[in-house]
Order: structure tokens, then C-alpha cells, then sequence
């Protein structure tokens, strides 16, 4: 008898495909214990990407260690809206520094716990790209340098989007932001610019790092708990749109997280020491157009006489990470 | 207060000797001060270090304006740096040479001190022969303790291996005593060799 | 027990004494012997219960500092000049946090021009972030101290730096009585945090906070430095009970009792100061000098009561508050609000410059006849000055000011003065 493979998506991303998994598999958000340690009341943006990315990546990362996290936080989005003086919408023991030193602090909580005898509480260092690939990328590399026993997590919503929408390292090629306003002969960011931290990370040959994205939770919840149980230096890099500072409606966050998925701009993908270990392969290739369109930042792309030279770059890049990264199905 | 200058290029263990001669002081039970006058390490570079010596504390920090001693351990300084600036003519002088002070070219500039407070000393050879490395600071070192008088051999001799353990002290605590040896035997006598 | 050994090994042997558990370094002359001292320590088992990190930066150091303080470890860093001032950010966050963190600077002169020779221009450009800031005059105060600043940070929740000259006393050989184990465990407690990353009782630390509360926060932090002002002598006292010497305290008075002209000075400086002033009274002055040990909190009072019966005050001071003057005589003219008397500045030591005897003496001689200025440069060359006046006035591009006058004063070998 023959038989045809049938490939089975998106089970435990929808509500009706978590009841078909073992509980074991189910996601963290959908216990009725989890610990919702950054919790409601917080002042983000409706359509949050960060927020949503950040609880989930929190309360997986409590769930695998036992509720033993602490976390320390860059200055940005994240760390304003959770700490609206004077509340706290963390339910988890988490500290502030500054801009650009969440990973050498996190690496300093991680030593005192360690001297203390306490090496079962986890450390997780957060930050949005503008505080992890610009003015945090040297403590960073410190960090990843010394292997200490930290997980660094970047919010990527590719810009500095606390501050007004300026460019980061992390803005795409073309993006408008308030710093590369598009005007002139070329608008929005300039191309051939920009850091991709995730190949920096595995430069490093650090025991841990994962793409993810707020397209698909579930996939970020097993990541983080995965590396939850590695020691050493870890990083995890989360696409996070941003309503704000993409132009893009606030319902539509998840919708054009999973557009740049599956565009190819941004690859998922998990690596060890340097090496790709998985990738998550693009079963339904979507042009770029289709991810760019629906957000205000790329609206000069657009209109009357869209600028077929500029979009046929942006596909070169995603056809690149495509080609690059294997991800074709 | 006893003030000691000692002068010589970067790598010689000019730093050291000073901190060994501060070492010896202490171990007789007196007060010792040594400290250096440069900063960033450069080999073959002019550098000096001081060495102040007293019976109660010392507590000033200022350069060593007016040395009591003077130990050169690298002759070619002679007439590139005032060597000789603020060194009274009681003050004793120890050079690092095989050679005597005329052939130097400082025998006329030599004439007002003691004879019996000069001598120069092969130092770098004595190193050579006895610790195997042409660094002359121990050697010179003994040679200060034999013509000041300022210190006990014994003392200098702890303070060496309390710097250099094991064989490396032994040896350089031998070249020392060469030295030393050489040192007194030559007083008196303004040409004095190895 | 009685030790001859370099400054920065002094330094580090009290503080490995003190039962340090978070050490983060980053090297710059001349803190390097401080920290290579304690890493050698932690790596051959002599100092144990103890992370010694090596970051990238000192603004890494600080941070990571700020860290493990804050999740109870008792942390400790060193560094100088342009590393403070590359932390600066850090410093005054831990210091705005209320971290217990005691950090060494190896006083150095900051750049441009670079020069790695001491002044107090690194400490002075940090001295309003919030920092207790001690100076030590000797190298044994310097170990002493730095006993003292631990017990005092954790006291107060504040952090604290202890300040000890480059080279002059990190890189000096100086008789230095290292205390016991058992002595400094008597005078030093175990941290106990006043606020912890504890995920038994989780809090947040470091949020934003605005016009509404910012005021309170900030004055919470200069009342923490009010309270350090009676804690200082009642700790350096409590020193004295258990380690039998006279270390830290606030101010110290040398032979100002029926003095005419009080010098002012901090740091190394005051030992060259006090054999001038023997000098200077055996030839008939009436002259002292107060050495101040806590520059912040600024013992206004203490300073007050041992300058307001002199006829004139010298404030000798290694920094220079460029575009005002001096930085020590505006805490010492605040002391003396109101009361009349003749206040001098001079400028001292700056890059390294040496503070001879004979120029001191110089000094207090001009100081006695009235015939200083209201701010002074103590062994200036003016000549050198001049000639680069000059150039500029000769020349639209006169070239960079510091290579004109290392070539005009023909830097070659080593200079006796």
C-alpha cells in the first residue's frame, strides 16, 4: 500500500491544535500554572511584540529551572513599560542598570550566586537591539567571551524605539526611522549597514543560539527552555514588531512577525558552538513585498511608482538568507 | 636618612635593586622608602629608582634630589643623563664597569669625591659567571654594602633571596659576595676591576 | 605582622583580609599590581569563596560590581583615570542604587595629554556622584582603609572609593603591618544587604523615577554621606581599638595648634608637606597643616575648627578645575563661610610634576610675606609657557600644543627634576 507523507504545521499554536499534543509538549502559557512573571498592567504599546515575546520567554524559561530566574534589564521599551514608577509588573527578583550593561550585570549576578553556592538560579539578561548590538555589544562579547552562565535575550524590534524610532545596527536596509528619514535619493536606512548578532553570537562558539520569533511562541517557549538547560553563555535574538515604529496595525504584530518568517528576512534557526544545529525550513515562501507593505516604515517603497530597485534588493537579501541558511523546503 | 639614586636602563632590575636594598633595610630593623621615577616599562630606556633609608618613619615622597649614593649599573648613561646631579662630595658612587674611572672619562669629575667612597665594579661580569644573565643589579648591590657600610652583607644577601628564591637567589647572593669582597678589598685604591 | 612590600600589595593583601566575593578587573597603569595581586590570590587557592572576573572594560567592571552587589555578594574592583571616567555611567548608577561596592583608584592624571603619573584629577572628576571618597597617606592608611571602607559601605548602603596616589605609593616599597584574619573578621561583618535579587522575595531594583519622587531618592543618598560624617571617626576610632593605629578618620591636624599659615592637602602629598613644615618651624615659622582623608562627605565643620584661627590658608591642591581654579579650596573657603582670613590656592603636582621640599619651602615663605596670588602653579615653567603663547600668536597652525613643548623641553632619558 502506498502512502503519501503528511506533514502536520502549527500544532500547539492555535488552541485547538494544543489539545492534540501530550502535555509535555504543550506550551507553557497554556498551564494554569505558569507564573505570568511579567505581568498585566504593564504600560506597553497595544500590539506589544516585545510584551508578548518577553512573557513568554520569561515564564518558559521559569518553568524549566523550577521558578529560579532572575533577570536584569537594559534600559529600553521592556524596562520602561514593565516598571512604571511605582509599580513593578515583575513577579521575578529583576534589576536595571543601565543602557549598555545588562550582560556584564547579568554576568555579575551569576558570579555572586555562583560564590554563594546558588548556581540553580538562572540568570537571563535582556535587551531591544539598540542595547544589544550598538552601545551593549561590548559587554556582550564580553560575556559570550567569558562563557559565563548568562542568557541573553534580544528584543529585536530594530530601532530605537524608546527613545522615538532611531536607527539601530539591527534597522533593516530602507527602513524609515527618525534617523534615516526616507528622503532624498535614498530613503530609509542605508544598505550594506548593519550587524547580524546572531552570526556575531556564534562567532563567539558559545554553547547556545536560536532565532525566534513572536510568530510562532511556541517554538520560542521550546527554545528558551532549551537553552535553559545548557550552561555557559547563551542567546537568543526575537523578532518583535513594533506597531510604533513599524507603521503597522497593532493587531497585526503576529501576522507580520510570521511574514518576515516566511519572506526569508528573518531565518530561524538554532546553532551550537558555531555551528547550525536546525533550521526552520519555509514550507510556503511569501515575496518580500508582501511582508514590507503592510508597515508605514517601508511606505516610500511604495504607491504611485513603487521603487522596484530597492524591493528587488531586499528580495536579494532574503533569497541570500534562504540559499545561505537552507532553508528552502 | 640615607638616600640612595640608583640609575640604568629599563630591564636592568633598576626597580628591583631598589626594592631589594628597601627589603635589607627593613630585615636590620629600620624604616626603607624605594620607589621608581618612571611609569611605563620600556626596555633600554634611562630610568631611576630610589632607595630612602632611616631609623624612624619616612614620610616624605618628593624625588631623591641629594643622593648620599649613587649606584650606576649601566655606564653609558654617563654622558647622556646628569648622573651626577645633587650627589654631595662625601657621597659614594658604585658603577657598573670593567673599566676604571679615567677610561670612563669621568676620572677628573671623580677627583673631588673620597676615594675609599667610589669604586666601580664589574658587575655585569660577575652576573655572567655566577647567574648565567648579564644583570647586574644584586652584584652592585654588595658592592654598595661593602663601600657605605650602610648595610650588613647578610642582609643584602636575605634580601636577595628573599626576591630571587631558590637557585636563581643562591647565584645572584654569590655574585653579591664576589662583589662585595672585591669591593672592600679595593678601597683605597680609586681603579678597582673585577 | 610587619611586611616590606610594594603599595598596591599592601592594598591587596587587606583586601583578600576582607573576604571579597565578587573581584572584576580590567588593567590600567597603575591599578595592575592591586588586581594581578588578588587574581594570583583566588587562582592559588590562598583567597577562597572568591570569583575573580577578568572583563573587557571598566565599564564592564563596574557593572558586573553593580551585579553581584546586588545579589549579595560583597564585590570589589580598582581602577584609575580614564577607566573612571569610562565608567562614569556605572559610577554614579551604583552609587544612585545604594550598592555597597568599595573600589581602589590609583590616582593618575587624565588625558589628553595622556600621562599615566598622579594627580587627583580622576577622583575629582567623580566627586559628586554620590561616592564616599577616602584619600590615604601612606601606604599603610592605604591597606587600612580599604578594611574601613567595606565595613562603612555596607553600613550605610553606599559605595565607597579609596583613593591612593600612583606610583608614588602604589608602586613604593613601604613597611606596611598587615593585620590577621581574625582581627579584620572582628571589625568586619558579613554583608548583609539592605536590598537583594532573592527569588524567595522578589523586588524590582532600578526603575524609572520621576518628578514625583526623583528629589526624595537623590536626597536620601546626600543624607547617607551626612550620617557618614559622624559614622567615619566612630569607625576609624573603633580601627584604632582593634588594630592599635591611627587610620582614616575625617581630618588630621599636624602642628596647626598655634599655627599663622595652615596648608591644606590630601594624599601622599601631606608626608613631603609635614618634613617642610618641621623644617620651616625650626627656622621659626609658626606653620601646620591639615590633611583631609574624607573629601566626600566634606567634613565642612572639622575643616572649619582647625583653619579659623590662622591668619592664612594654603590649600595644596592636584587638581585643577580648569576655567575656575581649585577644586579642594572650594570645599575649604565653604568651610570658612564667614570668617576672615587670607585663602590661597596652588596648583601642585599635576601629570606627575614632583613636589619637592625646597619648593614647599619656597612657598610657605612667600605664603608668610603675603606674597602669593589668590591661585598659584606651583613650579610652572612659564618660560615654556610663553614660547607657546607665542608660537600660536606666530602662527595659524602652530601644530598640537603638547608635542610643541615636549619638543621645546627636549625629553630625553630621565630628568632628576
Amino acid at each position: 500500500m502506498a502512502f503519501q507523507p503528511v506533514k502536520f504545521y502549527q500544532t500547539g499554536t492555535f488552541t485547538v491544535g494544543n489539545r492534540l499534543l501530550a502535555d509535555s509538549e504543550r506550551t507553557v502559557q497554556a498551564n494554569m500554572r505558569r507564573t505570568n512573571s511579567l505581568n498585566s498592567g504593564h504600560r506597553a504599546c497595544q500590539g506589544c511584540g516585545e510584551a508578548l515575546g518577553a512573557r513568554y520567554a520569561i515564564d518558559a524559561a521559569m518553568q524549566a529551572t523550577g521558578n529560579q530566574v532572575m533577570a536584569v534589564n537594559a534600559t529600553g521599551c521592556l524596562e520602561v513599560f514593565s516598571t512604571p514608577y511605582p509599580e513593578t509588573s515583575w513577579q521575578i527578583p529583576w534589576m536595571h542598570s543601565l543602557f549598555g550593561n545588562a550582560a556584564a550585570v547579568a554576568s555579575g549576578v551569576a558570579a555572586a550566586l555562583r560564590v554563594k553556592g546558588r548556581s540553580s538560579v538562572k540568570v537571563i539578561a535582556q535587551g531591544g537591539d539598540g542595547g544589544t548590538t550598538d552601545i551593549g555589544f561590548g559587554c556582550l562579547s564580553g560575556m559570550f567571551e567569558r562563557n559565563d552562565d548568562v542568557l541573553y535575550i534580544c528584543y529585536d524590534n530594530e530601532a530605537y524605539m524608546n527613545t522615538g524610532v532611531q536607527r539601530s545596527s539591527a534597522t533593516p536596509p530602507a527602513a524609515r526611522t527618525a534617523t534615516t528619514m526616507a528622503v532624498g535619493p535614498h530613503p530609509g536606512n542605508v544598505f550594506g549597514t548593519g550587524k547580524n548578532l546572531p552570526l556575531i553570537a556564534m562567532a563567539h562558539h558559545i554553547p547556545y543560539v536560536a532565532t525566534a520569533s513572536v510568530a510562532n511562541l511556541h517554538d520560542l517557549e521550546v527554545k528558551v527552555m532549551r537553552a535553559m538547560g545548557i550552561e555557559g553563555a547563551r542567546y537568543i535574538h526575537i523578532h518583535v514588531p513594533c506597531p510604533l515604529g513599524w507603521g503597522s496595525a497593532p493587531a497585526d504584530t503576529i501576522k507580520i512577525a510570521r511574514l518576515a518568517v516566511e519572506s526569508g528576512l528573518f531565518p530561524l534557526f538554532e546553532a551550537e558552538r558555531g555551528e547550525i544545529t536546525d533550521r526552520h525550513k519555509l514550507r510556503r515562501r511569501v515575496p518580500v513585498e508582501e511582508y514590507l507593505k503592510p508597515q508605514r516604515r517601508f511606505a516610500h517603497l511604495f504607491g504611485a511608482r513603487p521603487d522596484v530597485n530597492t524591493i528587488a534588493s531586499i528580495q536579494a537579501i532574503a533569497d541570500r538568507n534562504v540559499r545561505t541558511l537552507g532553508l528552502a523546503d | 636618612m640615607f638616600q640612595v639614586r640608583i640609575h640604568g636602563r629599563g630591564g636592568q632590575g633598576v626597580v628591583t635593586a631598589a626594592e631589594m636594598l628597601s627589603i635589607a633595610a627593613f630585615d636590620e630593623g629600620r624604616y626603607a622608602q624605594a620607589f621608581p621615577s618612571f611609569g611605563s616599562e620600556r626596555m633600554g630606556a634611562p630610568v631611576m629608582a630610589f632607595c630612602r633609608i632611616d631609623a624612624k618613619e619616612i614620610r616624605t615622597r618628593e624625588p631623591v634630589m641629594q643622593p648620599d649614593a649613587l649606584i650606576i649599573q649601566d655606564p653609558t648613561l654617563l654622558h647622556q643623563v646628569d648622573l651626577f646631579s645633587g650627589l654631595p662630595s662625601s657621597g659614594y658612587i658604585i658603577i657598573n664597569s670593567s673599566r676604571s674611572f679615567d677610561e670612563l672619562g669621568i676620572g677628573e669629575l671623580l677627583g673631588k669625591f673620597a676615594a675609599d667612597h667610589l669604586c666601580a665594579v664589574a658587575a655585569s661580569e660577575l652576573a655572567m659567571k655566577f647567574v648565567g644573565r648579564p644583570l647586574p643589579n644584586a652584584a652592585l648591590l654588595g658592592g654598595f654594602a661593602a663601600i657605605s657600610g650602610q648595610l650588613r652583607f647578610d642582609s643584602v644577601a636575605k634580601a636577595i633571596s628573599q626576591k630571587f628564591p631558590g637557585k636563581v637567589g643562591a647565584a645572584n647572593v654569590a655574585a653579591a659576595r664576589a662583589a662585595y669582597e672585591l669591593a672592600l678589598s679595593s678601597i683605597g685604591s680609586p681603579v678597582a676591576h673585577a | 605582622m610587619l611586611k616590606q612590600m610594594e603599595g598596591s600589595l599592601a592594598v591587596a593583601q587587606a583586601v583578600a583580609l576582607c573576604r571579597p566575593e565578587v573581584i572584576c578587573a580590567y588593567p590600567i597603569t597603575p591599578q595592575t599590581h592591586i588586581v594581578e595581586g588578588l587574581g594570583e590570590m583566588v587562582k592559588d587557592g590562598e583567597l577562597t569563596n572568591c570569583e575573580f572576573i577578568n572583563v573587557e572594560s571598566e565599564f564592564a567592571a563596574l557593572s558586573v560590581a553593580i551585579g553581584a552587589s546586588a545579589a549579595g555578594a560583597r564585590s570589589y574592583t580598582a581602577t584609575a583615570s580614564q577607566g573612571i571616567l569610562f565608567m562614569a555611567e556605572a559610577v554614579y548608577n551604583a552609587a544612585g542604587l545604594g550598592l555597597p561596592i568599595v573600589m581602589t583608584i590609583g590616582n593618575r592624571a587624565i588625558g589628553a595629554p595622556i600621562n599615566i603619573w598622579n594627580d587627583h584629577s580622576d577622583s575629582m572628576a567623580l566627586r559628586d556622584a554620590g561616592w564616599i571618597q577616602l584619600f590615604a597617606e601612606t601606604n599603610q592608611e592605604a591597606a587600612d582603609l580599604h578594611i574601613q571602607a567595606f565595613r562603612l559601605a555596607e553600613e550605610l548602603s553606599c559605595p565607597v572609593m579609596v583613593c591612593v596616589d600612583g606610583f608614588i605609593l602604589t608602586h613604593a616599597y613601604d613597611r606596611v603591618d598587615i593585620p590577621d584574619q581574625a582581627q579584620v573578621d572582628a571589625y568586619l561583618p558579613p554583608f548583609e544587604p539592605v536590598q537583594v535579587l532573592d527569588c524567595k522575595d522578589p523586588v524590582s531594583i532600578g526603575a524609572m523615577v520621576g518628578p514625583e519622587a526623583f528629589f526624595e531618592v537623590r536626597y536620601l543618598q546626600h543624607h547617607k554621606q551626612d550620617r557618614a560624617l559622624d559614622r567615619i571617626p566612630q569607625l576609624a576610632a573603633e580601627f584604632k581599638a582593634q588594630f592599635g593605629r591611627d587610620s582614616g578618620g575625617l581630618i588630621r591636624s599636624y602642628r596647626c595648634d598655634d599655627a599663622e599659615t595652615i596648608v591644606v592637602a590630601l594624599g601622599s602629598l601631606v608626608g613631603t608637606v609635614k618634613d617642610a613644615v618641621d623644617e620651616a618651624r625650626a627656622a621659626g615659622s609658626q606653620i601646620g597643616v591639615v590633611s583631609i582623608c574624607s573629601f566626600r562627605p566634606f567634613p565642612l565643620k572639622q575643616v572649619r575648627a582647625a583653619l579659623q584661627s590662622a591668619k592664612r590658608v594654603v590649600v595644596l591642591e592636584k587638581c585643577l578645575a580648569v576655567g575656575i581654579g581649585g577644586i579642594v579650596s572650594d570645599g575649604v573657603r565653604k568651610s570658612l563661610s564667614g570668617i576672615q582670613l587670607k585663602g590661597y590656592t596652588v596648583i601642585a603636582g599635576l601629570g606627575g610634576r614632583p613636589i619637592t621640599k625646597r619648593s614647599l619651602l619656597d612657598l610657605f615663605a612667600s605664603a608668610a610675606r603675603d606674597e602669593l596670588q589668590e591661585l598659584n602653579f606651583l613650579d610652572l615653567n612659564w618660560d615654556v609657557v610663553h614660547r607657546e603663547l607665542e608660537r600660536g600668536r606666530q602662527q595659524r597652525r602652530a601644530g598640537p600644543t603638547a608635542e610643541n613643548i615636549l619638543r621645546d623641553v627636549g625629553v630625553t632619558g630621565a630628568r632628576v627634576a
